[in-house]
């Protein structure tokens, strides 16, 4: 890659730039910062897209009393129960019985607390979920615009 | 307190946390150099290890080998440590840094503030050098950043210990004791030998030229296996490990090229030179590919037209690499 053709196109970055290796005239190899690069934000955004659509079809369950909201914050944070049971320390069978609305709503705060912790929330953040899906990204976007 | 560390801006985090670590202790050296003498690159195509739910797929080697077989080749004596309690894990650390003594950390992504929320996912192969430490704030050398960071204690705690795949376990690293003289000529051709026996003479075939003639394979049975949503998530995956931040671009192949010139100088070979351009081109095929890639995953040119071009674009990049390290390999063995 030649020096001039470092991609400058930035839209997922945040402004940080990232380090490129790349040509000068005399063929000698630098490195050069760059924005960031289309195609790098394509393949970004559509694995944040696939996290949005996860998050859509999990409030619907929730909604519908199949799932209970930790679901929702577990997919939020990008877990699946066997990935929820190694950081909440919670073996991967009850992770899986709080999933289920019924179950979730007699549990204490004690049992709900390595949760809580992980993911900072409070009791009542933990058992509401949101209308919409939130996603770090959206939350990005938002610090961009302000800026 | 705050050491009075070198920071550096560099492509990759493990070669850059090794560069900078490097440097301030007395050895100056390149990122591309680094990279080189720790044989950092590598194709692997695994698709029964799945990384968020999608196949393993490698431009470099394991995490933490790059600055484990640098400094070994350089005669440099390191520490390593792996902690299962992080109060120990933090206790030890600050240890170090009030010892006056920068510590490379391995770290998940995903609990760092300072990244862009774009780039939070589960990674666990991250590295950066802690430099200090002011209240509850770690003061942090990233090489992926321009500046020096800062970090929550309870952020960075987390982030040593997270979950998953390369799980971490609180893992840090540091230079004990510089060698007296180095033998560079003698590390960059260790190096290079070992990334030709990589590439060339595996015996899986996930690994080297035969892993992206067998991703090559692979992506053209995707559509009709997987279906079409779930096979531009494949794809997109791939271009996201050959070209998120850390590689430089071209998935290591550009960085690799850089450290090529560097060694033709220092091992006055002037055949490194040409085979150093070779790199070049072979880094630009792969970028083509990534950008037909996201061509296909942005819906501006469809499945059925692009695979079998794709397909053709990973055998291209495999029957080149595959000349370039056979040519490698001879004139280094020569």
């Amino acid at each position: 890659m030649k020096k001039e053709d470092v991609p400058q196109y930035s839209d997922l970055s945040a402004g940080c730039k990232v380090i490129n290796y790349a040509t000068d005239a005399d063929g000698q190899y630098t490195l050069a910062q760059s924005a960031g690069w289309e195609v790098k934000d394509i393949a970004l955004r559509q694995a944040w897209d696939a996290i949005d659509e996860q998050l859509r079809e999990v409030l619907k369950e929730i909604n519908a009393g199949r799932k209970s909201p930790l679901a929702y914050h577990m997919i939020k944070n990008q877990m699946d129960a066997a990935l929820l049971a190694k950081y909440s320390g919670i073996s991967r069978w009850q992770v899986k019985r709080h999933l289920k609305p019924r179950v979730f709503n007699k549990l204490s705060e004690s049992t709900l607390a390595p949760y809580l912790e992980l993911f900072d929330l409070t009791i009542d953040q933990l058992r509401v979920v949101p209308e919409q899906p939130e996603i770090l990204l959206a939350e990005q976007e938002r610090q961009d615009q302000v800026r | 307190m705050k050491i009075d560390f070198p920071h550096q801006q560099f492509a990759h985090c493990e070669s850059g946390v090794t560069t900078n670590l490097l440097n301030y202790h007395g050895f100056p050296c390149s990122e591309a150099l680094v990279f080189g003498i720790g044989a950092g690159l590598f194709f692997g195509y695994v698709p029964f290890i799945k990384l968020n739910f999608l196949p393993l797929t490698t431009f470099r080697t394991a995490p933490g080998s790059i600055f484990a077989k640098a400094t070994k080749r350089l005669g440099i004596e390191v520490k390593r440590e792996k902690f299962r309690d992080p109060l120990a894990a933090e206790k030890k650390l600050d240890e170090l840094l009030a010892a006056g003594r920068p510590v490379g950390a391995q770290t998940g992504v995903f609990w760092l503030p300072f990244f862009p929320p774009a780039y939070r996912f589960h990674f666990n192969g991250h590295n950066l050098v802690v430099i200090g430490k002011e209240g509850d704030d770690y003061l942090i050398s990233d090489p992926i950043f321009e500046e020096p960071v800062r970090c929550p204690a309870a952020d960075l705690r987390k982030a040593r210990f997270a979950k998953g795949a390369l799980a971490p376990k609180g893992k840090i690293y540091y230079v004990e004791k510089m060698a007296e003289q180095f033998d560079v000529p003698g590390a960059v051709t260790a190096g290079i030998k070992e990334v030709c026996r990589g590439m060339l003479k595996t015996p899986v075939p996930m690994a080297g030229v035969r892993g992206i003639r067998l991703l090559a394979r692979q992506l053209e049975k995707w559509p009709a296996k997987l279906g079409d949503k779930q096979t531009l998530l494949y794809l997109g995956h791939v271009i996201r490990m050959q070209e998120e931040i850390g590689t430089g671009g071209g998935g290591f192949r550009f960085i690799y090229a850089a450290f090529l010139q560097e060694a033709a100088e220092i091992l006055k070979n002037d055949e490194l030179l040409d085979l150093s351009n070779h790199c070049t081109e072979i880094g630009d095929l792969w970028r083509d590919f990534a950008l037909l890639a996201s061509r296909v995953c942005k819906g501006r040119a469809t499945i059925t037209d692009s695979f079998a071009d794709l397909a053709d674009l990973l055998r291209q990049c495999a029957t080149e690499e595959q000349l370039l390290f056979t040519r490698l390999n001879a004139t280094i063995c020569r």
